[in-house]
C-alpha cells in the first residue's frame, strides 16, 4: 500500500486497515459466511452504483455491464446491485453487507467507495473486490477505469471543426483529476484543428444533477458556446442543446434520445467486455490482483455513432484521430503542453506518464474558468 | 377563528373538533402514521409484484436479525439523533434552524483539522486528549455556524430559516475548498479528500469488530440531557412559554434572544457533535461526502419524534432502519432505491395527516339537524 506511508517525512499511524478485521468473524459467527457454498451454487456477482441505474450515464452503464454478465455466463452467476450508495459512512454497510451475504466477486463503481472496499476486503480475504477509478489495491483488492481522456481528444476535433463562435461550453462534474485530464484532452483535440476556439468549464461540484448541469449549460450558452461538452452524467446538458439548436456530445452512454438533432456523437463507457472477462477469472480461479486502464484500442472507451448531420470531413478528421490513438501514433496529451499562464509544462515529443496524468490538476492552454488547486 | 369544527354535511363520519388538544393523540398518531405507512407499504409490494409479507419482513425485521445489522442501525441512527435532539430544543422555542447540515459540516471540519494537525504535529499521532479534544471542536465548530444566525436574529431580525439554510452551502464550499486545496492528502493524487486519520483520531469500538462505536453514546448522553433540560428544567419552561406564546413569555420576563440562542446552539453545538463523530467514526477522513443530507434527515426525525427526546430517539432509530431496510430490499428482492425515499415521505405524509386527530375526533353519528347548533368549544 504505497500510500500508508508518506515518504520524506514523519510516519503517520494512520488509520489501520485491519480496524475492520474482526469484522469478519464476527459475521461468520453470526451465520452469513461469505463462501457460504460458493462451489455449487452459482457465483454471486455484487455491484454498488453511486447513482441511479436509470441515470442514463455512469450508472447505467455499469448495469449495462450487468446485464451483458448475466447474458454471457447465464446460469454460472447471479448478480445483485445497490443503487445510489453515498460516498460517505453508507458505502462500507453497503459492500460489508453483499460481501457478507455470500456475493464471491464485488464491483465497486465510485471513487468514492475507494477506502470502505479496501477495508471491507480486509476483513473478506475469500473475496475477490474490484473498484473502479481508484488507486489503492490489495491481494484481493484489484482496480479498473477507462481512459476516457482518449475519447475527448475525438470529441474536441469534432467540437473544433462545428464552432462558428469558437466557444465551447464544458459542463465539468467534480474537479478531480479524471475530469481535468479529460477538459485538457478535449481542448488539445480542439485546438489541433482550430487554434482560435477555447473551452468555458463551469463546475457543477456533482456527478448527476440534472438540474445543475441544465443551469450550467444555459449559463454556457449565454456566454456565447455554439458546441456543449459535459462530464456530468445526466442527459440535460444534451436537451439544452436541443432546444437551442446547438450541438452536443453524450457522456458515458448513446443520448441521441435526447436530442437527435443535437447529439453528434458521444463517449461510450464499455464495461461489459471486462466484467466479463473478470468474472470468468473469478470462476476459472485465474483471477489476480491488478490495474487496468482501458481505451479506444480495447473497447473499453468507444466513440458512438456519428450524428448524420456531420460533413464527411468532419467525421474522416474525427475517426483519423481514433485510428491515430488506437494505433499509438497519436497521444492525446502529448507535447508541446502549456498551462494557462503559458508555462511550458510537456516538451514537444513527450508525453505525460500513467502517474502524471493520474494527478493532472493543472488546465492547458485554451480553457477559460480555474483549476482546482 | 371563529369556527373550528369541520362538519359534513352527510351522514357517516365527521370530525368535530376537540375543547383541548388530546395528549393520547400526540403519543400515539405517530404509531398510527407508522402502521399506515407499512400498510401502505404491503399494498406498494404487492403491486410491485412481490409477496407483501416477505418485502415487509426483509425491510423492517431482517436488518435487526444480525450483530452486524443492529450494530450498523446503531451507526446510522448517531448523527441523526444528534442532530434532531439539537433541533427540538430550537423548535420548541418557534426558532428553525434548518441548517444543522451546515453546522454538522462545520463540526467536521474543525474536529477533522485538529486530526490532521494532530497527525502532522506528533510522531504518535496525538496523545488521549485528541479525542476530547476533537468533540469540543467539533461541538464548537457546529455553534460557531449557528451563531450567526442567531446573531442576524437578534441584532437584526433576519429570518433563521433562510440564514441558517443559505449557511449550508457556504459550509459545503468551505469543506469542499479545504479538501481540494490545503487539506488534500498530498498522496492521493490530487483527489478531493484528506489523508486518512491516524489511530489516536479515531472513536474506539463498542462492540469488537463491528462499525458501533463510542459516539452511539454520546447520542444517548444527548438525549438524556436534552430531556433534563426541556421537561425538567426552569430554561425548558421558559423555551416551551416563548415557543408558544412569544408575549406572554415577555410579560413573564423571559428573553425571547436568549432562547433564540439557546436554540441555535443547542441544535449548532450537537450537530457539530455528530460531524464530529462521523469524521472520527466510520469515515476517519475528511472529504465532500461526509453526510449524505443528515442535518435535513434530522428535522423529519425531530418532527416524528414529537420534538421529545425519547420519541427523537426511536423516531432516529426507525429513520436509520429505513435505510438499512432500503439496502437490504435491493440486495435480497431488486426493488429500486427509490422504494427507501417512499417510505420516509409515507411515514411523514402519514403523521401529518393523522395529526388532525389530536386537535378533532372523529364521530359517526348523523350530523346535526340544524347549523344553530354549536358543539361545545366551537367558538373561541
Amino acid at each position: 500500500m504505497r500510500t500508508l506511508i508518506r515518504s520524506g517525512g514523519p510516519v503517520l499511524s494512520r488509520r489501520s486497515l485491519a480496524a475492520g478485521a474482526a469484522a469478519g468473524t464476527l459475521l461468520a459467527a453470526s451465520g452469513l459466511s461469505a463462501d457460504r457454498a460458493r462451489a455449487a451454487d452459482p457465483l454471486k456477482v455484487g455491484f454498488v452504483y453511486v447513482g441511479p441505474v436509470g441515470d442514463y450515464g455512469w450508472s447505467y452503464q455499469h448495469d449495462q455491464g450487468r446485464l451483458a454478465l448475466e447474458a454471457d455466463l447465464g446460469d454460472a452467476i447471479s448478480t445483485t446491485y445497490v443503487e445510489s450508495v453515498p460516498e460517505g459512512a453508507d458505502a462500507e454497510r453497503v459492500v460489508a453487507q453483499l460481501a457478507s451475504g455470500g456475493h464471491g466477486l464485488i464491483f465497486a463503481t465510485s471513487f468514492g467507495f475507494m477506502n470502505a472496499t479496501l477495508k471491507v476486503a480486509k476483513s473478506f480475504p475469500d473475496v475477490v473486490f474490484e473498484h473502479c477509478t481508484g488507486y489503492k489495491r490489495a491481494d484481493n483488492v484489484a482496480t479498473y477505469a477507462a481512459r476516457f481522456y482518449e475519447g475527448r481528444y475525438v470529441i474536441g476535433v469534432i467540437a473544433g471543426l462545428m464552432t462558428k463562435t469558437n466557444v465551447i461550453g464544458y459542463v465539468g462534474a467534480v474537479p478531480i483529476p479524471e475530469v481535468v485530464r479529460g477538459i485538457n484532452a478535449f481542448t488539445q483535440g480542439l485546438r489541433s484543428v482550430n487554434p482560435e476556439a477555447t473551452v468555458k468549464v463551469i463546475w457543477v461540484n456533482s456527478w448527476y444533477d440534472p438540474g445543475k448541469e441544465r443551469e450550467a449549460a444555459e449559463t454556457l450558452v449565454a456566454q456565447g458556446a455554439d458546441v456543449l461538452s459535459q462530464h456530468t452524467d445526466s442527459p440535460a446538458p444534451v436537451q439544452v442543446a436541443a432546444e437551442k439548436g446547438l450541438y452536443a456530445f453524450g457522456q458515458a452512454t448513446d443520448m441521441s434520445a435526447f436530442g437527435p438533432e443535437a447529439h453528434l456523437t458521444a463517449i461510450v463507457d464499455d464495461w461489459r467486455g471486462y466484467y466479463i472477462e473478470r468474472t470468468r477469472a473469478v470462476l476459472d480461479g485465474t483471477w489476480t490482483s491488478g490495474d487496468t486502464w482501458g481505451g479506444l484500442a480495447s473497447g473499453m472507451v468507444a466513440i458512438s455513432d456519428y450524428n448524420t448531420a456531420l460533413p464527411d470531413t468532419v467525421v474522416a478528421a474525427a475517426e483519423a484521430a481514433r485510428t491515430g490513438i488506437e494505433t499509438g501514433t497519436l497521444h492525446p496529451l502529448a507535447g508541446p503542453l502549456t498551462d494557462q499562464a503559458g508555462t511550458e509544462r510537456v516538451a514537444e515529443g513527450e508525453a505525460p506518464d500513467d502517474g502524471a496524468l493520474l494527478s493532472m490538476d493543472w488546465f492547458v492552454e485554451g480553457v477559460q474558468g480555474q483549476a482546482p488547486r | 377563528m371563529r369556527i373550528r369544527g369541520m362538519r359534513f354535511r352527510v351522514g357517516g363520519p365527521r370530525l368535530e373538533a376537540r375543547a383541548e388538544r388530546s395528549r393520547a393523540m400526540v403519543y400515539l398518531t405517530p404509531l398510527v402514521a407508522a402502521g399506515l405507512t407499512v400498510m401502505a407499504g404491503a399494498v406498494l409490494f404487492a403491486a410491485l409484484g412481490h409477496d407483501p409479507l416477505r418485502a415487509l419482513y426483509v425491510f423492517f425485521v431482517a436488518p435487526l436479525t444480525t450483530t452486524f445489522g443492529l450494530s450498523e442501525l446503531f451507526v446510522k441512527a448517531t448523527p441523526l439523533v444528534l442532530c434532531a435532539t439539537g433541533l427540538a430544543v430550537g423548535f420548541r422555542g418557534n426558532v428553525w434552524n434548518i441548517g444543522a447540515e451546515g453546522q454538522l459540516i462545520l463540526g467536521a471540519i474543525f474536529a477533522g483539522g485538529l486530526a490532521l494537525w494532530a497527525g502532522e504535529a506528533f510522531t504518535d499521532g496525538g496523545g488521549p486528549w485528541l479525542l476530547p479534544g476533537m468533540m469540543v471542536m467539533g461541538i464548537l465548530g457546529g455553534m460557531a455556524w449557528a451563531a450567526i444566525p442567531a446573531l442576524l436574529r437578534t441584532r437584526f431580525n433576519a429570518n433563521e430559516i433562510l440564514v441558517s439554510l443559505m449557511l449550508t452551502y457556504v459550509a459545503g464550499f468551505l469543506l469542499g475548498y479545504l479538501v481540494h486545496g490545503p487539506w488534500r492528502d498530498p498522496m492521493g493524487f490530487n483527489f478531493p479528500e484528506s489523508a486518512l486519520f491516524g489511530d489516536a483520531a479515531l472513536l474506539p469500538a463498542l462492540v469488537s469488530g463491528t462499525r458501533l462505536h463510542i459516539g452511539a453514546l454520546f447520542a444517548l448522553a444527548a438525549v438524556a440531557g436534552a430531556w433534563v433540560l426541556l421537561m425538567r428544567s426552569f430554561i425548558g419552561f421558559q423555551i416551551k412559554v416563548v415557543g408558544l406564546a412569544p408575549r406572554a413569555g415577555g410579560y413573564a420576563g423571559f428573553s425571547g434572544a436568549r432562547v433564540v440562542w439557546l436554540g441555535l446552539l443547542c441544535g449548532g453545538g450537537l450537530s457539530g457533535l455528530a460531524g464530529m463523530v462521523e469524521v472520527a467514526g466510520p469515515i476517519g477522513q475528511l472529504h465532500t461526502q461526509i453526510s449524505p443530507g443528515y442535518g435535513f434527515t434530522a428535522i423529519i426525525v425531530a418532527f416524528l419524534g414529537r420534538l421529545h427526546p425519547l420519541g427523537i430517539l426511536l423516531a432516529g432509530l426507525f429513520m436509520a432502519l429505513t435505510y438499512l431496510g432500503g439496502d437490504t430490499l435491493q440486495i435480497e428482492l431488486g426493488l429500486p432505491r427509490a422504494v427507501t425515499g417512499l417510505f420516509q415521505g409515507m411515514v411523514l405524509f402519514f403523521l401529518l395527516a393523522s395529526d388532525v386527530l389530536i386537535h378533532h375526533r372523529v364521530r359517526w353519528s348523523r350530523p346535526p339537524v340544524t347549523a344553530s347548533v354549536a358543539p361545545r368549544g366551537e367558538t373561541a
